[in-house]
């Protein structure tokens, strides 16, 4: 029987075998840079909406409250967007010509719904409930930043399994009182950074924070 | 074609699909993460108008709403929870244009907005309970009504804020109990 391989052959294997290790170390590579990319994450995706909504304009400058426009956001899972005619209270009689706005007078007028476009958006399989966070200290900021420095809506946050247990592990240093869950920038007075574990501990008490291992249940969120 | 270019190039062909199928790993597995069910302000093209989340029927009644006419007179307690409440409520709701204190000062008239009358005006001060009611409920010229935002309770104890805000400003020092009045004295004017 004659040789299949001819020598030349071993170096043409050792090639191959290096150029697939170096490819899969780009691999990888290219993987890992992905994953925590932003493109990935979601992090700084700021969809077009219909009309340029600003928060840094209405919360940063006029210094609205969430609730004025996020209505349901103590009460149920959802935190609500504004229709039509929350807005025209004010616009119906500011900035009346605005280009800008026509969208939303057309909204009232014909009584069509604005499309505004999800800027945060979990997968089906996870449960979430804005109110459960909200009425027990959790602020707005904790998930999604400083809004009243947003032009147009940004997510800031990875919103991944990992980002919502960071948190469920140590809640502490995370919670408010009642009163500041909704203001942006809010600071403890007279908490010095290292007794901030400390005054969130406190809190957990008062709020009745289940035990971490309820919170890292798999089916708190998984249902 | 001799038999090892065949060789290699099934070679390749195995090698180019087990890296497509590491390229599969990390595709979302779209329809556990996109489940067919709608979502809250989903659009939805079954309905008419495209929207998931429908209308309440005309002519429902909450379960909890009260069936008999709007009491003529103010139902909540008069207590610090109604007032704090209402203190909140009056606050996000109101503030905006009213201003904080209800001289119609707020931000957003400062912004060209038409001035609603002050709280503290003698017409305001002597109008019913039920007439700030039915403003809330119903709009009031230019102003919208609020009803969709704001539950008939909390209207209620929003008044109650109302009136709280109306005699201070025209309270004196001996409406304040005497145990209270050296506290009064401490606060910053
Ligand atoms: C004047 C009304 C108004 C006020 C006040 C307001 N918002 Fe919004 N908000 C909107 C509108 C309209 C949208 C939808 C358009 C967009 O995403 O920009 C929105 C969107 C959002 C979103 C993104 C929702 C998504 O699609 O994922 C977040 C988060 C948010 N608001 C947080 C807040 C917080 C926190 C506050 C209070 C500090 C606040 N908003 C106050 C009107 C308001
Ligand atoms: C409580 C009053 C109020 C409400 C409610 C309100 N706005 Fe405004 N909005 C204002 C004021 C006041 C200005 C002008 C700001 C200024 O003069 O600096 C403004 C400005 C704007 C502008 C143009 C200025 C800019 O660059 O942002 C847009 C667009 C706008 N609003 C959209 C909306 C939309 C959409 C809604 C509903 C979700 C809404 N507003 C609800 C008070 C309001
Ligand atoms: C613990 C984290 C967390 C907190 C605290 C939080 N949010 Fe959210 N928010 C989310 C997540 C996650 C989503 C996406 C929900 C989804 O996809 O179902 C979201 C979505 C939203 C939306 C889009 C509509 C909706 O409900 O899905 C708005 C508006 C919003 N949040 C406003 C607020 C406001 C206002 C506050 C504070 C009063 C707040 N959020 C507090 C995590 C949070
Ligand atoms: C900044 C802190 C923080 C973040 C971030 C956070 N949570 Fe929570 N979460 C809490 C706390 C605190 C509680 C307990 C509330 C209570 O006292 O009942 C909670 C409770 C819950 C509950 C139980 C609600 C109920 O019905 O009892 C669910 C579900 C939940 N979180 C889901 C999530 C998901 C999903 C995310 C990520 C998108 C997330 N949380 C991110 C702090 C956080
Ligand atoms: C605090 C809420 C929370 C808890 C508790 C939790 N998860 Fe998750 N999980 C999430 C969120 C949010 C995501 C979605 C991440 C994303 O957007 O890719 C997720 C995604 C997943 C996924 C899909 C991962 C992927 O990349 O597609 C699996 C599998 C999973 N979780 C398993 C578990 C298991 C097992 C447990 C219990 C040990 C658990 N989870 C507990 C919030 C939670
Ligand atoms: C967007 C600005 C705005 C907001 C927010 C607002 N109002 Fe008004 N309000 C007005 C204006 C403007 C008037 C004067 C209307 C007119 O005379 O055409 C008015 C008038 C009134 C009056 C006087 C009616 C009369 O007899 O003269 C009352 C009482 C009142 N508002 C209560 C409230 C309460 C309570 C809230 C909060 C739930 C509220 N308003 C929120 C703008 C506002």
């Amino acid at each position: 029987m004659p040789q299949v391989f001819r020598p030349r052959a071993n170096a043409l294997a050792w090639t191959v075998l290096i150029i697939a290790a170096a490819l899969l170390v780009v691999a990888v590579c290219l993987a890992a840079h992905y994953f925590s990319s932003p493109y990935y994450s979601g992090v700084d995706r700021t969809p077009p909406q219909p009309v340029p909504f600003s928060h840094k304009h209405h919360v940063g400058e006029l210094g609205l409250d969430c609730r004025y426009c996020h209505t349901s956001v103590e009460d149920s899972s959802f935190a609500g967007v504004p229709e039509s005619e929350v807005c025209m209270t004010c616009h119906s009689q500011l900035w009346t010509n605005a280009r800008l706005l026509a969208p939303v007078r057309d909204s009232l007028k014909n009584d069509r719904p604005l499309r505004w476009q999800r800027v945060h958006d979990l997968p089906d399989y996870v449960h979430f409930d804005h109110s459960a966070h909200v009425n027990h200290g959790v602020p707005c900021q904790a998930c999604h930043g400083r809004v009243d420095e947003m032009p147009l809506t940004t997510q800031k946050k990875t919103l991944f399994m990992q980002f919502c247990l960071d948190c469920h592990r140590n809640p502490a240093p995370h919670l408010r009182p009642p009163d500041a869950v909704f203001e942006i920038g809010w600071q403890p007075a007279g908490v010095p950074s290292e007794a901030r574990q400390r005054y969130g501990e406190r809190l957990m008490a008062r709020y009745h924070t289940p035990t971490t291992e309820r919170l890292t249940d798999c089916s708190l969120c998984h249902q | 074609m001799t038999l090892r270019a065949c060789r290699h190039r099934r070679a390749g062909t195995a090698a180019a699909l087990i890296l497509l199928s590491l390229l599969l790993s990390a595709c979302e597995q779209p329809d556990m993460a996109n489940q067919p069910r709608l979502d809250t302000y989903q659009s939805d093209s079954g309905f008419a108008d495209g929207m998931a989340a429908r209308p309440i029927p005309e002519g429902t009644v909450h379960r909890d709403q009260a069936l008999n006419e709007r009491p003529t007179h103010n139902p909540a307690p008069i207590n610090r929870g109604t007032l704090h409440r209402g203190r909140q409520q009056f606050e996000i709701f109101c503030a905006p244009c009213h201003g904080r204190n209800g001289s119609g000062q707020g931000v957003i008239v400062q912004r060209g907005f038409p001035a609603p009358p002050s709280y503290h005006l003698p017409r305001l001060r002597q109008a019913s309970d039920a007439h700030f009611y039915d403003v809330i409920t119903h709009g009031y010229g230019v102003m919208y009504p609020y009803a969709s935002r704001i539950r008939p309770a909390d209207r209620w104890a929003i008044v109650t804020y109302i009136r709280a805000l109306q005699l201070s400003r025209n309270a004196r020092i001996d409406d304040v109990p005497e145990a209270l009045r050296p506290r009064l004295r401490e606060a910053p004017p």
